[in-house]
């Protein structure tokens, strides 16, 4: 079971954080701060597999953003990595070459996508297609209500 | 600003933008305090905020959260949004409570309403939030609320796949917090058959929580082995055109592979030989993948590949019942050691170690050694190379031990600090477990020392004594060794340590030549000694009384430096006082006494290196699977030291510091004057063993009033003389140290070691009361049992003991051969003029000249065959005093001084042990076996002794204990 996902800037700046195991605040800031510091001090030819504590970190970096997870013993690594790359893709079509400012001002956006695919910690949906159709219907949604909120206003219902 | 999609909250986006545009941390701040403010007051006074506005509210405080600042309102609107019939609110209401609730928050009883009311919507997307929402923060207190809700909805046939998937993981939440939730019966059919379900996404969720289930209660869900084998041939078949989207990367169904062969590994090898074909088919078919060209050149096809291939891999190793699967799974592993992603080296060498554990596949493993040390010295990534160091010890063996270990010397000195002391531990261990000669051991252990002093912990340092100690082969080496040692200009503490032991103990062997003559011997030692610590100084000073001992020509050298004024007024109470008494006992014992003192240390009790236990606390990593992989590697050398003998070595510590050697008493212990009585080598086996949890400390006991007996002062002496004493003196067959008897006005405590034939047994007596006794008289008798069998000898003592005082009286004690009984101890005093006599037993029984034996299951059985003669063998069958625990029971077998030897006994539940009885005339050998039902709560204890009547004596005496 993934512990938690973190995002975060080559400057060290939390993006996105997604805790899947419950911790006091206090615990998840210190966390947070050590494995920063610790991934940022690597070299880019290093493998992409920490030991940390008694769970495994995984974290790749795609252009100015660092994606790390923790797993646990006798879950699969290269996977994982590829857990990171899926929730990528999702954000690269979405947002259409999704970058970090994409993240910044639609945190929301990117927090319901993480919920299609992983759901628990556990791999939830891994088609790309299900997990667009699904945040599609979400964007729907509100454009609906978006239109009804513009109807309202003008007093036309 | 970027765009926002679907343009959902300008407010916020304007926000984003503020703060971003903060040239400095203070401008931030102050942004954020004045948006908190404007919030607060808005949650406050304007009553007609909209869903909208709160929506967009909750969720600037919820980017203020995200920017590390601690938010403490907002939590009522957020809940407030849950119930609104708006998708987005909703949407926002409950990505903050999933990010900022947390479990045990009171907040989770307001909330749990409105997942219930979207739990029962309609539409699946409210039902979907609410599911996503529990499998974040589920707790106990939800899995009460919805526990019966989430079983219906993940197995009805009305519910769509999207909301099964997540209720799948959702109930998998609920059910890691609370076991009781799945309902069994007729549900595990119908769970187990979600991964039958055609939604390749729901058999994707499912089988996570089904692996859960499976790790609690296997066998009831046994039968999604062959459900789960059919699935994965399906996948492992399939063309990546087959799955459509849930083809990654021309890789069908990576996600879903990785996790049946997960499942998988919960199981043995399927029994039904069709499931087991269609699973090695399976594994064969995806090791045969690994060898095809691949599809595309992209990572991420690769790693998805892979990702199958290790998981395969994984199972391989844990059913560990297919040679050619394990061979195969080796040589591919043995090609990505050299693979130029070093994510696969990093995993191929973490696999490796599983591998090297498993009898088929061990030799394999081992011709990738050269390889392995390659990595070791050329990787440029640390945790690459810890994987490296990982995998060399376990491939280690008595055939490769020597260079293996060389080669983590040579890599050592270069090696990252961070990986330093958990390699020296492995060196260590290695050296000692695989040492055929020990001059070998010495020398590895002293290069490690050289080499990496700072990283060698005391363990290691120890350890290395005990072994000297305990090998008389080795001894004059070590000696040479550690002088050569001592000689380089600049050498580490521990050297000076380990050197400074080893010489006062062994100094003697290499005297004779005249380069390491006594005085060059302790000149070389003393020019280390003020660059040392105040701890090594100490153990240096009781190097140089030893050697006063050993070498008479130079004492007045040696008394010299404790003299001087460095020592004998150092600041540190303990170098002071070990140079005055060091000093006095040089100035005032006669050679005989000192040469009593300063005997050799006996041998160390033989028992698994504590260093190993320092390791596997030292790394986390050292898992269930690791766990078991030691365990394999011990069943296939034979060794059988189980885990729980590495519990006790906890207990058992046998450490030779400073203080052991030559234990000085605190200095605010008013009986400091017993240095000389029973301060000789305290490591007796018999004194190390009864560290086992029944050593009191008899001194800090003293007036600790803790009696077992209390009596009144005026009570007639012959009814003094009756109980109280009786109690105690059984304990102590299994035990030698501990308070003998005590009553309103005298504590009698024992402290007492053995050796061979020889033991010393120190009696404290302690007047508890506010006046002396008078016309104090201990004496011992050999009743009939011992006469002539042991002899006594005791030493006077002063006829009164002052108010609160206390005094020692020792006991010199010899057995000539095996006998039965106690001697008596009668103790006549007057109190008040009033004459009392304690009528008592000295705890000196048969078993305390014991000699714990370490012998094989096949030797064992052998001499137990051998000591087939009537007499020499005696059985007891007796029902239990105490509860049968197992600690307590291994306690009380070590206690009585007998070897505990496991995994020798077919029955677990069994316990035998060896050992031998010193006498002046004989060894006796013992064998003893001791079977506990515990249903009958009984004991059957049989004993074999190689002296006709033997076996009896002690099997009257342990039989009492239980």
């Amino acid at each position: 079971m993934m512990q938690f996902m973190l995002l975060f800037s080559r400057q060290g700046k939390l993006r996105l954080q997604k805790w899947y195991e419950a911790h006091p605040d206090k615990v998840k800031k210190k966390i947070t701060r050590e494995l920063i510091s610790t991934i940022l001090a690597r070299k880019p030819k290093m493998s992409s597999f920490l030991e940390w504590k008694d769970l495994k970190i995984v974290y790749k970096r795609y252009a100015s953003l660092y994606f790390c997870c923790a797993i646990e013993q006798q879950d699969n690594e290269l996977l994982t990595l590829e857990v990171i790359h899926r929730y990528v893709e999702l954000l690269d079509k979405y947002f259409g070459s999704v970058c970090e400012l994409d993240i910044i001002f639609n945190f929301e956006k990117a927090y319901f996508m993480l919920d299609e695919l992983m759901v628990g910690g556990e791999v939830c949906e891994t088609s790309k297609k299900n997990v667009l159709k699904a945040i599609a219907a979400q964007d729907l949604l509100q454009e609906d209500e978006i239109v009804e909120m513009a109807l309202r206003d003008i007093g036309l219902i | 600003m970027p765009a926002v999609r679907g343009d959902g909250m300008r407010g916020l986006a304007v926000f984003i933008s503020d703060i971003r545009n903060c040239k400095s941390k203070e401008a931030e701040v102050k942004r954020i305090n004045k948006e908190l403010a404007n919030i607060r007051s808005k949650f406050k006074g304007d009553k007609t905020l909209d869903g909208y506005q709160k929506k967009k509210y909750v969720c600037k405080l919820l980017f203020i959260f995200l920017l590390g600042h601690d938010i403490d309102f907002g939590h009522m609107e957020a809940v407030n949004l849950l119930s609104s019939n708006k998708y987005t609110e909703k949407q926002i209401g409950y990505l903050f409570i999933s990010v900022l609730v947390n479990t045990n928050s009171d907040l989770i009883k307001l909330i749990v309403q409105s997942i219930k009311n979207d739990l029962g919507s309609r539409n699946p997307v409210h039902v979907n939030l609410a599911l996503q929402c529990i499998a974040n923060i589920g707790s106990k207190e939800m899995a009460d609320a919805f526990g019966s809700d989430i079983p219906k909805l993940l197995v009805s046939g009305e519910t769509m796949d999207v909301v099964k998937q997540s209720a799948a993981l959702c109930l998998l939440r609920l059910f890691r917090t609370t076991q009781e939730i799945i309902p069994g019966g007729e549900w595990t059919s119908r769970i187990i058959h979600l991964l039958n379900d055609q939604h390749m996404g729901v058999v994707t969720a499912a089988c996570s929580l089904i692996e859960a289930l499976v790790k609690k209660n296997p066998d009831e869900y046994k039968g999604c082995v062959s459900l789960a084998v059919s699935r994965l041939s399906r996948i492992v078949t399939a063309s990546y055109t087959d799955l459509q989207d849930y083809t990654y990367y021309f890789v069908p169904a990576p996600w879903l592979s990785v996790k049946l062969l997960r499942l998988l590994q919960h199981y043995p090898p399927p029994d039904d030989p069709g499931v087991r074909g269609r699973l090695n088919e399976c594994l064969d078919t995806i090791l045969n993948k690994a060898q095809e060209p691949p599809k595309s050149k992209k990572v991420q096809h690769s790693n998805a590949k892979n990702a199958v291939l290790f998981e395969a891999i994984s199972i391989i190793i844990h059913s560990d019942s297919e040679p050619n699967l394990l061979v195969r799974a080796c040589n591919q592993l043995g090609q990505f050691l050299s693979h130029r992603e070093t994510n696969l080296r990093y995993l191929a060498l973490e696999t490796m170690c599983l591998l090297a554990t498993s009898e088929f596949s061990h030799e394999a493993v081992k011709k990738h050694q050269e390889t392995v040390i390659n990595a070791l010295k050329t990787e440029r990534d640390v945790s690459v190379r810890q994987r490296a160091v990982d995998l060399l010890y376990a491939m280690c063996d008595r055939s490769n031990a020597e260079e293996i270990v060389q080669e983590m010397l040579n890599y050592l000195e270069t090696a990252d600090y961070s990986i330093r002391e958990e390699m020296v531990l492995k060196v260590a261990i290695l050296a000692e477990k695989y040492a055929q000669d020990y001059t070998w051991y010495v020398d590895v252990i002293l290069n490690l020392i050289r080499i990496a002093g700072d990283y060698v912990s005391e363990e290691v340092w120890y350890r290395v004594i005990q072994i000297v100690v305990n090998r008389e082969d080795v001894q004059g080496y070590a000696a040479k060794t550690v002088f050569e040692a001592l000689q380089a200009p600049a050498c580490h503490e521990n050297m000076v340590k380990v050197g400074g032991y080893i010489l006062g103990e062994f100094g003697n062997l290499i005297a004779g030549d005249t380069r390491s003559a006594p005085a060059v011997q302790f000149q070389l030692l003393h020019s280390k000694y003020h660059l040392c610590s105040a701890a090594t100084r100490a153990l240096l000073l009781t190097t140089y009384i030893k050697f006063i001992n050993l070498f008479p020509e130079i004492k007045s050298q040696i008394q010299d430096v404790l003299k001087s004024n460095s020592n004998l007024r150092s600041s540190d109470a303990e170098l002071q006082q070990r140079a005055s008494e060091y000093l006095h006992l040089s100035v005032t014992t006669t050679t005989d006494v000192l040469a009593t003192v300063l005997e050799e240390m006996p041998p160390f009790t033989e028992k698994e290196s504590s260093i190993l236990a320092v390791l596997k606390k030292k790394s986390g990593r050292m898992s269930a699977q690791e766990a078991q992989r030691e365990a394999r590697v011990q069943a296939r050398e034979g060794n059988a030291a189980p885990a729980t003998e590495k519990a006790q070595n906890a207990q058992l510590k046998t450490k030779p510091s400073s203080n052991a050697a030559f234990p000085i008493p605190q200095l605010n212990n008013s009986t400091s004057a017993d240095l000389l009585g029973l301060s000789t080598p305290p490591a007796t086996q018999n004194s190390i063993q009864s560290n086992t949890g029944v050593l009191v400390d008899v001194l800090g006991d003293l007036y600790g009033g803790g009696g077992t007996n209390t009596h009144n002062g005026t009570t007639t002496p012959a009814s003094l003389s009756m109980s109280g004493a009786t109690d105690n003196i059984k304990k102590f067959v299994c035990k030698n140290n501990g308070v003998l008897y005590e009553n309103d006005i005298i504590q009698i405590g024992i402290k007492s070691e053995f050796r061979q034939n020889l033991g010393r047994i120190g009696v404290f007596y302690g007047n508890k009361t506010s006046m002396p006794l008078q016309a104090f008289n201990p004496t011992v008798s050999v009743g009939p049992g011992q006469q002539g069998k042991v002899t006594v000898q005791v030493k006077p003592v002063e006829p009164s003991i002052d108010a609160g005082a206390q005094v020692q009286q020792l006991v010199n004690c010899e057995c000539i051969e095996d006998f039965n009984g106690l001697p008596d101890l009668t103790v006549g005093f007057t109190y008040g003029n009033v004459p009392q006599r304690l009528a008592l037993h000295l705890p000196l029984s048969c078993n305390k000249f014991f000699e714990p034996t370490d012998m094989n299951g096949e030797s064992f059985f052998a001499r137990w065959k051998n000591l087939s003669g009537p007499l020499q063998e005696a059985q007891k069958i007796f029902k239990a005093t105490g509860p049968m625990e197992t600690a307590s029971i291994k306690t009380k077998l070590l206690g009585f001084g007998m070897q505990l030897l496991e995994g020798i006994d077919p029955n677990p539940e069994n316990f035998v042990c060896a050992a031998i009885i010193h006498t002046r005339t004989q060894q006796i050998g013992c064998l003893l076996r001791l079977e506990p039902n515990r249903q009958a709560e009984m004991y059957r204890l049989t004993i074999r002794a190689s002296k006709e009547s033997t076996a009896q004596i002690l099997a009257d005496l342990l039989a009492e204990q239980f």
